[in-house]
């Protein structure tokens, strides 16, 4: 362990969430794109900071302001999943690198600059590695300690100069003098540094230590080394993980759903042998396809317990053939296939019980076989969310899979309190599309709600679906739904309980298009 | 069994058909008693409400019930297995109301849905009941008899059992909902709160008129039980004001 501050390089990709979204669903890099997070900007590309979009706008402010932005929501598992193949190029060339976050890595610097012949031609080296995996608009600074060598690479931002900079050995303090206190990264320390007319990280490092400590505490102390160049933080170079995804080329591609999944066989049982010599299970995969046309399509597939060779060939085959059946052809052939973990667990978590599995085993493996038969969106769970309709109340899932938005979103939105919903017992029969039905006053006449939501005429007969029209005995309604009334798709329908002749109780709707059958009670 | 059932008389000396055929179907009910007798039939858990219903007073494991005219009371046969831990499986209902099969006891957590089977309806179905406790199908209109006593063995053999919504022909009762009587609504106003019906149930162990029972399917407290004699409380047509614009 050395006394002074570490010689490090780090490595920054600015706007790496946005650049990560443009790699993986392949935007132009002058594309505008905004990423957001709970209804405001998290990140947007550098287009569209040319607008005048910012961190922190929401998102109807940011749209105005640049017409042709395109918004996703921020996802930061892809800000990992992205800049791995980076680290991953960069330690094919510099050993011992450490992932800050997604977008800046930081590496010492002793090493490759004896190798490259100086710190410079290092740097330029890293960087030519980054632009050939398609990364192009990356920093680097080198300086004494990782905190030195992160504001020499975001300084370049502002003077849009050479891509690398270079603070000279011991020469950090110097450096670092001028900058606000707030690059520290402790909004509470820089409100009160300021109150206390210290402004710049010079300012703060003339104090001395001892009077900091007692003020501030041991946190203040590291505040106060880092601003006077004396970064305590050494590099803490990561193991690379090991590779366990599995892939297969096509030469020719497929164009053959039951070929593909009979050549990804052999791979399918290595991928899975591969993950059970380090002792892990897969509980979620990443499948991803690459047709000839050149798109690529991947989903994840959870799996209630781990997958097994057949499991993941299931998967396989699913993704593939969507709602189709396994004899149909694919629009377009399939040149690769590549399947990765992502989300392993220690095997021995897993082990089956010496007395035979557990009870929710033998479900899984009958429900996995009928899933075999009727295909992965056949075998369905049930929850209730919240709505008003008792269509949308009820919310269908994939065995094994999660419901949108997680669980947490549906328990969420059923304990709303859904204003308007219906009360009385629920109609054990929803219908999956709603039915014609007929609803006739007497002598014949339309029953229709005005515009004062008034009935014109009290209901006298109806007609079941396929049935002949019976007199009506009981009735209720109008109840309203104006749901989104702002939107094209919103809902604007009214609703009645209506008891027929023979008992049979429904759940009716009236909207433009004339009378429906929402549910049955029976 | 020859032996059991003839008559002591000639049947022209009989004082009436009526007579006779009593006798006949008093004796077909012990025959059928005889034949039902088995020593690994044992029942599952069954909700109060409808234990009054069924042979034996239990649902028995490795049988098929059918229930016409009802999902309500199909669920209800199902909530007291799933309420004591059991799986239970839906193959074929697309339009089930999952909110009703929670109203009626049944955690959604151990619920199976197979809304489309297609025509692997006889598959699935077996495939189901391998591994749940309890199996709600609406069987396809055509059903060959192989198919009817293979599903059955299969049953019989994993202790499962089947409801369907409509007519089993090897059923050990086929319950049938008739008079069925909506409370709380009315003419213009009032919402539906609690429904009373009759059920009337044959069964293979039951000879002659159909047993009848009065229920609640379910009450004003979304409860279901059997309407005993005492007690009837009536529901009066009540404004619905929740029911506002949203």
């Amino acid at each position: 362990m050395t006394t002074g501050p570490v010689r490090t390089l780090l490595l920054w990709c600015p706007d790496w969430p946005t650049n990560a979204v443009a790699i993986e669903q392949n935007f132009g890099i002058d594309t505008p794109l905004a990423l957001i997070e709970r209804g405001e900007v998290f990140a947007c590309s550098p287009t569209a900071r040319r607008d005048g979009v910012r961190r922190g706008l929401r998102v109807r402010e940011a749209q105005s302001r640049c017409t042709d932005l395109i918004a996703l929501p921020y996802d930061p598992v892809l800000d990992h999943r992205a800049f791995e193949p980076v680290i991953a190029a960069v330690e094919e060339i510099v050993p011992g690198v450490q992932l800050s976050r997604p977008g800046t890595c930081v590496m010492r610097a002793r090493g490759p600059s004896r190798y490259y012949g100086g710190e410079r031609q290092a740097a330029q080296a890293l960087l030519d590695t980054l632009a050939g995996v398609g990364v192009r608009d990356a920093r680097v600074g080198i300086a004494d300690g990782p905190f030195a060598a992160e504001q020499a690479a975001k300084l370049q931002s502002v003077r849009e100069a050479d891509a690398i900079r270079i603070v000279p050995a011991e020469s950090s303090p110097e450096f670092l003098a001028p900058f606000g206190v707030d690059l520290l990264n402790r909004p509470e320390l820089a409100v009160l540094l300021q109150r206390l007319g210290i402004r710049t990280l010079g300012e703060f490092a003339a104090l001395d230590l001892l009077q900091v400590r007692d003020r501030f505490g041991p946190d203040g102390v590291l505040a106060h080394r880092l601003a006077s160049g004396f970064d305590p933080s050494d590099v803490d170079a990561r193991v690379p993980p090991a590779d366990h995804s599995s892939a297969l080329e096509f030469e020719p591609p497929l164009d053959r759903v039951d070929q593909v999944a009979f050549a990804f066989r052999t791979a399918a049982d290595e991928f899975v042998a591969r993950l059970q010599s380090s002792s892990l299970v897969a509980t979620a995969i990443r499948i991803e396809v690459k047709t000839e046309s050149g798109d690529s399509r991947s989903r994840t597939w959870l799996h209630p317990r781990w997958f097994t060779a057949g499991d993941v060939l299931d998967r396989v085959r699913w993704q593939l053939q969507g709602a189709g059946q396994a004899e149909s052809g694919l629009s377009s052939a399939i040149s690769s296939l590549r399947v990765e973990p992502e989300s392993v667990d220690p095997a021995g978590n897993h082990e089956a019980g010496l007395y035979g599995g557990a009870t929710d085993e033998r479900i899984h493996s009958g429900l996995s076989r009928v899933q075999g038969m009727v295909g992965h969106a056949g075998v369905l769970t049930a929850r209730i969310a919240g709505g008003r309709q008792p269509s949308e109340r009820r919310v269908l899932v994939p065995w094994g899979d999660l419901p949108p938005g997680g669980e947490a979103a549906v328990q969420a939105s059923s304990a709303l309190p859904w204003p308007g919903k219906l009360p009385g017992p629920p109609p054990a029969t929803v219908f999956p599309e709603r039915q014609s039905v007929t609803v006739l006053a007497a002598h014949g006449r339309d029953v229709l709600v005005d515009d004062r939501g008034e009935l014109t005429d009290a209901p006298v007969e109806f007609a079941a679906p396929g049935k002949a029209t019976v007199p009506v005995s009981a009735w209720a309604g109008p109840w309203p739904v104006t749901e989104r009334w702002w939107d094209a798709g919103g809902t604007r329908l009214h609703r009645f309980q209506l008891v027929d002749d023979s008992g049979a109780a429904w759940l009716l709707v009236l909207d433009d298009s004339g009378w429906w059958a929402e549910a049955r009670y029976d | 069994m020859s032996l059991a059932i003839a008559p002591s008389r000639p049947p022209a000396f009989a004082a009436g058909s009526a007579a006779v055929a009593s006798q006949v179907a008093e004796l077909q009910a012990r025959i059928r008693g005889m034949q039902t007798t088995r020593i690994d039939s044992h029942g599952l858990p069954t909700s109060p409400g409808v234990a009054e219903l069924l042979p034996g007073g239990v649902l028995r494991a490795g049988t098929a019930y059918a229930v016409l005219e009802s999902t309500t009371l199909a669920l209800a046969l199902l909530a007291g297995p799933s309420a004591a831990g059991a799986w239970c499986g839906v193959v074929g209902v697309p339009s089930l109301g999952v909110e009703a099969a929670a109203a009626a006891g049944i955690d959604l957590d151990r619920l199976v849905l197979v809304p489309e089977p297609g025509d692997q309806w006889l598959q699935v179905t077996a495939a189901l009941a391998d591994v749940v406790t309890v199996v709600l199908t609406r069987p396809p209109a055509s059903v060959s008899p192989a198919e009817v006593s293979r599903l059955s063995s299969r049953l019989r053999q994993r202790g499962s059992t089947l409801v369907t919504l409509g007519d089993w022909p090897q059923s050990e009762a086929t319950l049938r909902v008739t008079d069925d009587r909506w409370m709380g609504l009315g003419d213009g106003h009032g919402y539906l709160a609690a429904r009373r019906v009759t059920v009337a149930v044959t069964g293979r162990t039951l000879s002659g008129k159909p047993r009848r029972k009065q229920m609640w399917l379910p009450d004003s407290e979304q409860a279901i039980r059997s309407a005993g004699l005492a007690g009837v409380p009536t529901v009066h047509p009540t404004r619905h004001d929740e029911a506002a614009a949203s």
